[in-house]
């Protein structure tokens, strides 16, 4: 994808030079990841010494969002800004992209040196100092993040506990096809509804392994806040919880690195108030079939002929993961 | 009654040929794909030798608990509908065992080398 030929290569070089300091042009540019109206973008920016690392958020003229959920690059950016002066590890964002630029919606932030594949994280002897830690400045950040006066936040999607069942139901029901153990888990749910009186936060919406920029001194940097609402702050540290981000370390509940008690801990004296380990746990099994959810729907873009590979076709059959983490968590055997 | 070798054996053999044989000719996307594509033909011999017998054990499960005769997916969607309504919960008596024991089955045929599997098996062993 680099060289020359790509389109954005020159216009993102003029405003590389227009807006970073010392710039002189860009080099190295490559497509990192993102679907077919998001993308993310590495490259660097040259000047006379180091050359400046950096990342490119965005969206083509006129992409349609990604999810009806998403919140666009601009909304984003504005949260990683926040985000930095509340403390949360984050990015720098240096530009957020004009019209007149012609790259497309979006943003250049810094690009933070780390790892995020979560099985190098909890395998690689690199790590082994950070891991002990990870569960605890979890707990510290998402503490910061909750923190953060709603009155600033950018305008955002409101999303208690009872539209996100409801938005996960609809999904599941048009689907079609029968699973028990979801409707026991959608029944344990609508029983377990935290009540609407609770004070609602900006919620990440997406805060795991994955998500995490993470070196051999802990955490660099909180990504992707592309699903970021106002909501119930326990459904963040419940959604990391989910066994689907322990990468086969079942015993590590948070992220597979560490214990609710760490975090919980981290949280509680980084100043978000007291946990409450039953919302959590609702957060939990609520996130479990999330997750379900969506491995089923994939399978809607394969048969519908949207998108045929095996790749796509074969996550429809990890749903079942989901489902055995649902039944041990509202229905051990043990 | 069809002719050797089985459905699940022919499976087996174009595994083994992509696992074996063409993978290691391939790089990047398409030796990924290779993969995911011998992994599925994997499921396909695990359903083939696992699910007549386990659907069938299922549907008599599903028979005794709702009392009510029909194909297995109709039977599924009566649970569904029952759960949904809350007629029908953990506290009802064979619901629970039922829901592990089609999960299982589902598991050990999906993602047999799944984290929580391997530990619901552990616990079914020490239960």
């Amino acid at each position: 994808m680099a060289g020359g030929s790509n389109p954005i290569e020159a216009p993102l070089a003029d405003v590389v030079k227009g807006h970073i300091k010392g710039a002189t042009g860009i080099s190295g540019l490559k497509r990192l990841s993102g679907g077919a109206s998001q993308e993310t973008w590495s490259f660097d920016a040259t000047t006379a010494g180091e050359p400046v690392p950096l990342i490119l958020r965005r969206a083509p003229d006129g992409a349609r969002p990604p999810s009806e959920t998403a919140v666009g690059l601009a909304t984003e950016a504005k949260l990683i800004e926040l985000a930095a002066t509340a403390g949360v590890p984050v990015p720098t964002v240096h530009y957020v992209l004009a019209k007149e630029d012609g790259v497309g919606d979006g943003f250049i932030m810094n690009r933070v040196a780390g790892e995020t594949i979560a099985r190098k994280i909890l395998r690689d002897a690199e790590f082994a100092n950070a891991r002990p830690k990870l569960a605890r400045q979890c707990g510290e950040i998402l503490a910061k993040l909750h923190l953060i006066d709603r009155a600033t936040l950018p305008p955002l999607r409101i999303s208690p506990a009872e539209s996100e069942i409801a938005q996960y139901r609809n999904i599941y029901k048009a689907h079609g096809h029968p699973h028990p153990v979801f409707e026991l888990a959608l029944r344990w749910l609508a029983d377990n509804t935290p009540p609407p009186s609770i004070a609602h936060t900006l919620v990440h919406g997406d805060f795991r392994n994955g998500n995490l920029m993470i070196g051999p001194d802990g955490v660099r940097a909180v990504l992707d806040w592309e699903i970021a609402h106002v909501g119930d702050p326990m459904e963040d540290l419940g959604w990391i919880c989910v066994n689907s981000w322990r990468f086969g370390n079942v015993d590590q509940p948070v992220g597979g690195f560490g214990t609710r008690e760490d975090m919980f801990e981290g949280y509680e004296a980084a100043g978000g108030g007291l946990v409450n380990p039953d919302r959590v746990k609702f957060w939990e099994v609520l996130g479990t079939l999330k997750w379900g959810i969506m491995c089923t729907i994939m399978v809607t873009a394969f048969k519908t002929g949207a998108d045929r590979s095996v790749e796509r076709a074969t996550i429809g059959r990890r749903s079942s993961e989901t489902e055995i983490d649902l039944l041990r968590l509202l229905a051990p055997l043990a | 009654m069809q002719d050797q070798p089985t459905a699940s054996e022919l499976v087996e053999a174009v595994a083994d040929f992509i696992r074996n044989h063409a993978m290691p000719q391939l790089q990047g996307h398409a030796a990924f794909h290779a993969r995911v594509a011998a992994n599925a033909l994997d499921i396909v011999r695990r359903e083939l030798d696992v699910a007549p017998a386990a659907n069938a054990e299922e549907t008599s499960r599903l028979k005794a608990l709702l009392g009510t005769d029909g194909p297995l997916e109709d039977l599924n969607r009566e649970l569904c509908r029952l759960i949904e309504m809350g007629e029908v919960g953990l506290d009802t008596p064979g619901l629970k065992d039922h829901l592990w024991r089609t999960t299982l089955t589902k598991l050990s045929i999906d993602q047999p080398n799944y984290s929580g599997y391997r530990r619901a098996l552990d616990e079914e062993a020490n239960a």
